[in-house]
């Protein structure tokens, strides 16, 4: 080996810019940002007074436990929705159903998050579709609020994620031989057996690569609680929103970015624990 | 064993149509306890069809299918006492040895020193004691092909049932593992059913095979009945090897047809009534012809012709040689005596070949 060509380094230059310049150093900036605080105008001096406030603020902390409690869940409903499709489509459908099912997944993706969570406010609003269908039949005397809770923005969490848990599940499921859940049956397993002992553990490698992805989509989702969810639902990404555009405290809005990150990175490493899965294999597709 | 008699597997005019097509038709068979069975045919004979109407993944269109005499109609896979060996072996990936025997135990409510115990025991009996921990990806291919068994075997089935599991494997240890596969039929003393579309495979193993072709039974015989009886041109030709030929009987005399091959041989068969002018088809096999240097050594052969060598298949015990008839043109395989003399032929050498009436087979062609 006699060191490696100019090429090499050709082709390794956009990831290194790409981790460095946006990775890397905005996230040293951001840690700098978050260990200081202002004294006076444009005068700085390092302290945890950030993360202090993080900590001693109820509304700061009710909401960032609120946000990762909601996000957790929306993933576990997400995954309980999502397993079903996911096994029809990819072990009882077969041929042309099964390629347009899974476009049928996919074709809401085409259009931007904003004109469909925009579809769900058409849908749910006070003088919306299902309101109105309601009062129709006769079964609400009065228009009905559905907007502007939290049942309306887990709807629309899980609504925004589901292809993010279909997509791996129906592939590692794919993966699984027809003939392994037939010996299954044959050696005397029920159906509730067969999915727990066979099934799932086989599909665990995309269950948790999907779990990981949602849940990371929600916790850092923005459009969606603010689009749905009520005054209560205050999201904590709205939150640092807040502290950057409105307040201008770049300091305390940056302390907030590291708290997300840290509680992201934890629970991640958490739901691999407890799955015995790794990194590798899970984002290897399971194989 | 049970005292009653009634077989262990018996169909009855089993039945299966997939919208217009018939894969199975009108079959009937019945298997004697303890004893192995095959069914043998080529590719997309129906044969699959059978086997996964028995595990119970396929209902019957019509027919009913009996273990130990009962019928086993409308009863879910996971309740019939049959087991099945699937092609690719279907060992549960995610679960070491032991946990893929226990499998079935786990699921019938066994207590765990009794899975353990039973696990252990039939570890012994494939002899491969103590891999109990090891993950089915760490076994080599046989020993996978007698983990998928004693899987099976730990929950003594009344049948067991093997959808061509040597499929995968190399041809040596195919070889290996077909007497392995009829010593542990014994040993565990259980009714195989075996299907294949190996000849080879069947006849070694099987205490009686049934020929399917196109959804039906041509013929359910011991190999040698198959072999030296066939009772249709399908079995004559699918069994073994032959020379083939068709033709026209053009006279029958007593018990003696005479038929005229399309090439242009002329051929004594039993007559097995056959009429003048019947479309026939004609095998003979190559180990039935007899070859010798003239014509004197062929006098008590029904049909006897001078020819040349055009090739020699030298394989051992297996040796052929390919020899052509001056007169027809047609092309005959001779097996290669092991005995005096013959070693030394070459092309272009000529010999006498014959044979006698009786291993003549000529079936007439239904459909035509």
């Amino acid at each position: 080996m006699t060191g490696r060509g100019l090429g090499f380094y050709l082709l390794l230059a956009p990831l290194v810019l790409w981790l460095g310049l946006l990775i890397i150093l905005p996230h040293i900036d951001m840690a700098i940002v978050s260990l200081r605080t202002r004294v006076a105008p444009r005068e700085y001096v390092p302290s945890l007074d950030n993360y202090a406030a993080f900590i001693t603020e109820p509304l700061y902390i009710v909401t960032f436990l609120r946000t990762a409690i909601m996000s957790v869940l929306a993933t576990v409903i997400t995954l309980i929705i999502a397993f079903p499709i996911s096994y029809y489509i990819a072990k009882i459908a077969k041929g042309r159903s099964q390629a347009a099912l899974f476009l049928m997944c996919l074709i809401p993706f085409w259009v931007s998050e904003l004109v469909r969570t925009f579809g769900w406010i058409i849908l749910l609003r006070e003088t919306g579709v299902i309101s109105g269908f309601l009062q129709w039949l006769g079964l609400a005397d009065q228009p009905i609020e559905m907007l502007y809770n939290d049942a309306a923005m887990m709807l629309g969490l899980v609504y925004t994620s589901m292809l993010f848990m279909v997509v791996p599940l129906t592939t590692t499921l794919e993966s699984l031989d027809d003939a392994v859940i037939e010996a299954g049956y044959d050696l005397g397993g029920s159906g509730f057996s067969v999915l727990r002992e066979i099934v799932i553990p086989h599909a665990m490698p995309g269950i948790v690569s999907g779990c990981i992805v949602v849940f990371m989509l929600s916790l850092g989702n923005y459009l969606t609680p603010t689009m749905l969810g009520g005054k209560g639902s205050l999201w904590f990404t709205e939150l640092i929103y807040s502290q950057f555009i409105v307040r201008f405290n770049w300091e305390l809005g940056a302390a907030f970015g590291f708290c997300l990150l840290g509680a992201s990175s934890l629970i991640v490493w958490s739901i691999l624990r407890l799955t015995g899965q790794t990194l590798e294999r899970t984002m290897g597709e399971g194989k | 064993m049970s005292a009653d008699s009634a077989p262990d597997l018996e169909c009855r005019g089993l039945t299966k149509r997939f919208g217009d097509i018939t894969a199975v038709k009108d079959v009937d068979f019945s298997v004697p306890a303890g004893s192995f069975f095959s069914i043998l045919g080529p590719s997309g004979c129906g044969k699959t069809t059978i086997m996964r109407m028995i595990a119970g993944f396929l209902e019957p269109s019509s027919g009913d299918i009996l273990i130990r005499g009962r019928s086993v109609l409308g009863v879910p896979p996971n309740k019939r006492p049959v087991n099945m060996v699937f092609q690719h072996l279907a060992l549960f990936p995610m679960m070491n040895v032991a946990e893929n025997i226990g499998y079935g135990l786990r699921r019938q409510g066994v207590a765990k020193a009794e899975i353990t115990r039973r696990t252990g025991e039939v570890l012994e009996r494939i002899s491969l004691p103590g891999i109990g921990a090891r993950k089915v990806s760490e076994l080599s291919g046989g020993q996978r092909q007698r983990v998928a068994i004693a899987r099976c075997m730990v929950l003594e089935p009344e049948v067991l049932l093997l959808d061509e599991p040597l499929g995968a494997l190399d041809l040596k240890l195919r070889e290996k593992m077909k007497i392995e596969l009829k010593s542990l039929q014994a040993e565990f003393d259980t009714t195989f059913v075996y299907i294949t579309h190996d000849q080879g495979e069947a006849l070694v193993m099987s205490d009686a095979v049934a020929v399917m072709n196109a959804g039906r039974f041509e013929q359910i015989g011991a190999a040698r009945d198959l072999y030296y009886r066939p009772a249709t041109a399908f079995v004559a030709g699918f069994v073994g090897e032959a020379n083939r030929w068709s033709g026209r009987v053009t006279r029958v005399e007593g018990d003696t047809a005479e038929v005229q091959t399309d090439a242009g041989l002329t051929l004594r068969a039993p007559a097995d009534g056959l009429k003048t002018n019947d479309k026939v088809s004609v095998f003979v096999r190559p180990e039935a012809i007899s070859i010798g240097p003239d014509a004197a050594a062929m006098q008590d052969q029904a049909f006897g012709t001078k020819v040349q060598v055009t090739a020699m298949l030298f394989n051992g015990a297996n040796s052929r040689v390919l020899v052509r008839d001056p007169q027809s043109g047609s092309e005959i395989d001779v097996a290669l005596p092991q005995s005096a003399g013959f070693a030394n032929l070459d092309k272009g050498a000529e010999v006498q070949i014959g044979w006698t009436r009786e291993q003549t087979l000529c079936f007439a062609d239904t459909a035509s």
